[in-house]
């Protein structure tokens, strides 16, 4: 039991720095937003972020993994533009699962 | 009550339960996704105590998801804190987008607001922002309940890491690519988003062949950004030269 509620130190100190930058990230953009004007081309990159960061983490399991997760991803996508959330992300996990079966077979 | 600053920021539990109710379908997908991650930490070891820390301190989905992947022994901390840096500098922007919804609020509920800044929680926000004023009500009404399931899911998924086998089975390792899939959709801007996301899908699938981690993060980015910028010009001079269409069609009927 003691074993399971344990905190080693190194992890803490891995925990406590991912946090710090985590809370720097999200605190900042409030205190620029508040200090410059955000606008024209400066805004045009920023904006283009967001969508970016979340597309280069994606990409890899998206086309580089195998058929079944390109069209699963595809899958997840109409539904996203058609359904709720919800919809989107169960249907295209189960869409994952029946199509490595079928792909496999 | 009328009057008070209580009232004036929507002291009505209407409020928290309206923002609640809005965020529930992502907060039921959050569960499948915080599983996987819980189940990811049980697999790199991590105690009980450790992943309700790592969950409760950190709050940053992908960002953990991402660190327990490179989880390992000897714990390369500088390496997973950088990565985390890198991975949620969207946060920058994401903090700047929806400063001006939130800036007006009482000091310390604009900066409990900020920690809990979520992708998810962001863009449920953001949308109801752009509809109809944000009030610190409703965002804590999103917020809270995605905390806490994000906490007891990981918890969840830690517990019966090892009794359930291997999460693919259940494609509980797609569920983190599903759940950005579908708040890529939401994130769509129209033609501006093409070409910044087509080159931060190329840029990160050529950087990835070579270099984990960080890297293909961190170059989508910033290719995306780059290509954000530069065609800004050209298409606000796309869109003027369209409206002087519209004005001009209008001044002569």
């Amino acid at each position: 039991m003691s074993e399971m509620l344990s905190v080693d130190p190194y992890v803490f100190l891995a925990i406590i720095g991912m946090a710090f930058v985590t809370i720097l990230t999200r605190v900042s953009g409030f205190v620029l937003a508040r200090s410059f004007a955000i606008e024209g081309r400066t805004k045009a990159a920023l904006e283009a972020v967001p969508g970016s960061v979340l597309i280069a983490i994606i990409v890899p399991t998206v086309f580089a993994t195998g058929p079944a997760e390109t069209i699963a991803s595809l899958i997840t996508l109409i539904l996203a533009s058609r359904l709720p959330f919800i919809f989107a992300v169960f249907g295209g996990v189960g869409s994952v699962v029946v199509l490595r079966i079928l792909l496999a077979g | 009550m009328t009057g008070s600053k209580l009232s004036q920021y929507g002291s009505s539990g209407n409020q928290f339960y309206l923002g609640a109710a809005t965020s529930l379908p992502i907060t039921l997908s959050i569960f499948a996704v915080g599983m996987v991650v819980g189940v990811l930490a049980a697999e790199k070891g991590l105690t009980f105590t450790e992943t309700f820390l790592f969950s409760a301190l950190v709050f940053a989905g992908s960002a953990q998801f991402i660190a327990l992947e490179m989880w390992g022994t000897p714990l390369a901390i500088s390496v997973i804190v950088f990565t985390t840096l890198i991975v949620n500098l969207r946060h920058i922007l994401m903090s700047a987008a929806i400063t001006p919804a939130i800036y007006h609020w009482p000091k310390q509920y604009s900066f409990i607001a900020l920690l809990f800044l979520a992708d998810e929680i962001w863009a449920v926000a953001l949308t109801r922002a752009q509809r109809t004023e944000l009030r610190p009500s409703f965002y804590f009404g999103i917020a809270l309940p995605f905390y806490l399931t994000w906490i007891t899911s990981t918890l969840t998924g830690h517990a019966i890491g090892r009794s359930i086998g291997d999460p693919a089975q259940f494609g509980a390792d797609f569920a983190f690519t599903a759940v950005f899939l579908a708040l890529l959709v939401g994130l769509w801007n129209g033609r501006s988003s093409v070409l910044p996301w087509i080159t931060a899908a190329l840029t990160a699938l050529a950087v990835d062949t070579t270099w984990h981690g960080p890297w293909p993060i961190l170059v989508g980015a910033l290719s995306g950004a780059i290509v954000g910028a530069s065609q800004y010009g050209f298409l606000k001079a796309k869109y003027a030269a369209v409206s002087e269409d519209i004005a001009s069609d209008q001044e002569s009927s």
